[in-house]
């Protein structure tokens, strides 16, 4: 597809910006804490992951549950350079932008065993994390439906004239649905200050992207007024680099922006899915867990840098697994719902006026 | 009878239709080279090929609005949802389009098309991927709706919703694809089940419980119970909801003059409520009792196992409701 000079003068790589500067721009701009915490935190996604794929197993959590191994730097890449006070919405996948947000690990778990301890009181379950405190707009299992709730946050911070930032998590699959294409032109023809993180893991369930697509998943925000954006979702520290500047820049008023993030998904689409099969090989997935898994890729670098050695990198897996072991026996300790809790929530009021639902009581 | 499944028999109608009828197409998310999300079209991309078993984007608006503009040229789509839940994107194409085309073009131009898919609850799927869908189809005029509880009845009344002139919704359920029942052998002709015929799975005399789709299955269960207490219960599947076997509901509540409606929906503005509504106007001096329904909770479906169990449609209820309207203790 020919392009025009003005999507090529606003198309950014941040693998080409790296350069442009220098190379190695990369590690030197975090300090050591900073790096070991990348690692920490990513660590912990994992395990808490690991630890809900073990639950789902022995029957501890139902339904669906879609994990986000493998994918783990970009949940902390697009979530970690943002302030509370911003906003994050995603799809059903959302468990690690969650932790990534600042929900404890104990409530989300318990989330997903169906829990009262559960962030939404065990009755979302795992598609359906909330944070409202921690501005964690869930949790959505429609595919594409939280694309326009995110314009409507940026809507929200414009109207208060606020300076906040929505982060918007969806799927490679999800940009072809319509929600998507009205929600970017609004965004852009209102300048909301929402950044569109589609995760490019190459598949919507067993469906290769350029199976759906005629053009590529960074071409898809084109056409719109929006600057496109593309990282390597698996390199933490060009991932935070880049949206750092970033959010900065939308914070400052430059409007809506649409990132790729190039990343790939570990496990099956859900626990109910195969990892593998005839939409994706076996030594596929292998391959990339082999060279791009980005808790190795972060390893990798740091090792060479010598930042962080076998022992830290050891004592800090430690510390992720007591989290992950911990949340579990938080979630296995919390009492299931009572069953009061089936008509609370339906409304903000509760049958005060008449018959709002019918709860089965004789009147 | 050879005993095949659920998913068995709708595919058995799929491929027979296909083979039948060139302007037969299925279209869908993961319908082809994935089998299908619950492997309903398995084995069909390779008997048909790519031509006319087609994967789509997750598009649903766009690809229900292809298949009613393809039925506008002649053609016959079947546009499967991976689930009725995400058909709700699609339903102004569904109602605006579908439904009111051969109306409002004078009859010039039929929609002879099928939207298909599951309806209904799984297993903690929670409050997006757990809605029972029927009364949004039902609601418009212009759309059929049909809602099969067993293989055979899947197999047969599949057939003639392809073979409709109209938009025909086919709900199936996601509990029910591997449920196993007798279905006639394709060697033994074709077997088509007419639209608009309601089906007695079982004879009774003391009480109609009258359903549809899965809870066809629970009924049957509940009949089973109740007959150890010596109630005899008459099993009223309805089969098609749209349109509707008024006659056979009727008859049903003369002879026992008790019905209770049993389905997975909400119940405000149910299926049921149509049901009770023309009974009260057609039969109203018959009744010994008040219609009764077993509805899912009025609440989003939550996702705690608890409080999941709490909020659907089960036997226990069934029989309560069917008690009350006995006026047993
Ligand atoms: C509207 C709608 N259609 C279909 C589905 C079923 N479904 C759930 S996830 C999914 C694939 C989405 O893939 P993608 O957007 O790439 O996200 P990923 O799962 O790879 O994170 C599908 C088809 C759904 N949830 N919503
Ligand atoms: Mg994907």
């Amino acid at each position: 597809m020919p392009k025009t000079e003005t999507q090529d003068e606003k198309k950014t790589d941040a693998n080409d910006g790296a350069e442009k500067e220098g190379g190695d721009e990369g590690i030197d701009r975090f300090d050591r804490e900073q790096l070991h915490h990348f690692m920490r935190e990513m660590l912990l996604y994992r395990r808490f992951e690991e630890k809900a794929e073990e639950a789902y197993a022995i029957g501890k959590i139902g339904g669906f549950c879609h994990l986000h191994i493998g994918q783990e730097a970009v949940a902390l890449g697009f979530i970690g350079p943002l302030q509370e006070k911003d906003y994050v919405i995603t799809a059903y996948r959302d468990h690690t932008q969650a932790l990534a947000k600042g929900l404890e690990p104990g409530p989300v778990m318990a989330e997903l065993f169906g829990r009262d301890g559960g962030v939404s009181r065990g009755k979302g379950g795992s598609m359906h994390i909330f944070g409202a405190e921690q501005r964690f707009m869930g949790g959505h299992g429609i595919v594409g439906a939280q694309v326009p709730l995110a314009a409507g946050m940026g809507w929200a911070i414009k109207y208060r004239e606020e300076d906040q930032v929505c982060v918007c998590f969806l799927g490679d699959a999800a940009v072809n649905q319509g929600a998507f294409h009205e929600a970017m032109n609004m965004s852009a023809v209102w300048e909301l200050p929402v950044i569109y993180v589609v995760e490019n893991n190459e598949y919507g369930m067993g469906t290769a992207i350029e199976r759906v697509s005629a053009v590529s998943i960074e071409e898809r925000g084109e056409g719109y007024g929006v600057p496109t954006h593309s990282v390597n979702g698996q390199d933490i520290i060009e991932t935070w680099s880049f949206v750092e500047d970033l959010v900065k820049e939308v914070r400052d008023g430059a409007g809506p922006q649409y990132v790729e993030a190039r990343t790939y998904r570990f496990k099956g689409h859900s626990m109910s899915d195969p990892v593998s099969g005839t939409y994706r090989s076996k030594d596929e997935v292998e391959e990339k867990k082999e060279k791009e898994d980005p808790i190795s890729v972060l390893r990798e670098r740091l090792f060479d840098a010598e930042i962080m050695t076998q022992d830290e990198l050891e004592a800090l897996d430690e510390e992720a697994r007591k989290v992950a072991d911990e949340a579990v026996e938080f979630a296995e300790d919390s009492p299931f719902p009572s069953e009061e809790e089936l008509y609370t929530h339906v409304y903000a009021e509760l049958n005060e006026h008449g018959r709002l639902f019918m709860d089965g009581r004789d009147r | 009878m050879p005993e095949i499944t659920y998913r068995e028999a709708l595919n058995q109608a799929l491929a027979e239709e296909m083979e039948r009828d060139e302007s037969v197409f299925l279209l869908g998310e993961e319908v082809a080279e994935y089998d299908g999300a619950y492997k309903v079209s398995k084995g069909l991309l390779e008997r048909f090929g790519p031509r006319r078993v087609v994967d789509t984007p997750i598009s649903e608006l766009g690809f229900a609005g292809l298949g009613v503009g393809a039925a506008m040229t002649g053609l016959r789509p079947i546009v499967e949802f991976m689930t009725f839940n995400f058909s709700i994107l699609a339903l102004d194409q569904v109602i605006n389009s579908a439904a009111k085309m051969y109306y409002m073009t004078g009859g010039q131009i039929p929609i002879p098309m099928v939207f298909r898919g599951p309806t209904g609850a799984a297993l903690q799927l929670s409050a997006q991927h757990s809605q029972a869908c029927e009364t949004w189809y039902v609601h418009a005029p212009g759309v059929k709706l049909v809602t099969p509880g067993t293989p055979a009845d899947a197999k047969g009344l599949l057939k003639a919703s392809i073979r409709d002139d109209d938009p025909v919704a086919f709900m199936e359920g996601e509990l029910l694809y591997n449920m196993k029942g007798e279905v006639p052998d394709p060697d033994d002709g074709d077997f088509v089940i007419p639209l608009g015929k309601a089906e007695v799975k079982r004879e009774g005399a003391d009480v109609s419980l009258i359903t549809h789709g899965k809870m066809v299955n629970l009924a049957l269960q509940v009949a089973g119970k109740l007959e150890k207490e010596d109630v005899d219960v008459e099993v009223l599947d309805l089969r098609t909801l749209r349109p509707l076997d008024v006659d056979a509901i009727l008859a049903s509540v003369r002879k026992t003059n008790r019905a209770v409606y049993l389905e997975e929906g909400w119940p405000y503005v149910g299926i049921g409520s149509q049901i009770v509504t023309t009974i009260q106007e057609e039969a109203f001096d018959y009744l010994d009792a008040p219609v009764l329904r077993v509805t899912q909770a009025d609440v989003p479906m939550p996702y705690a196992k608890n409080l999941e169990k709490l909020a659907k449609p089960d036997a226990d209820r069934v029989v309560a409701a069917c008690n009350r309207v006995l006026y047993r203790d």
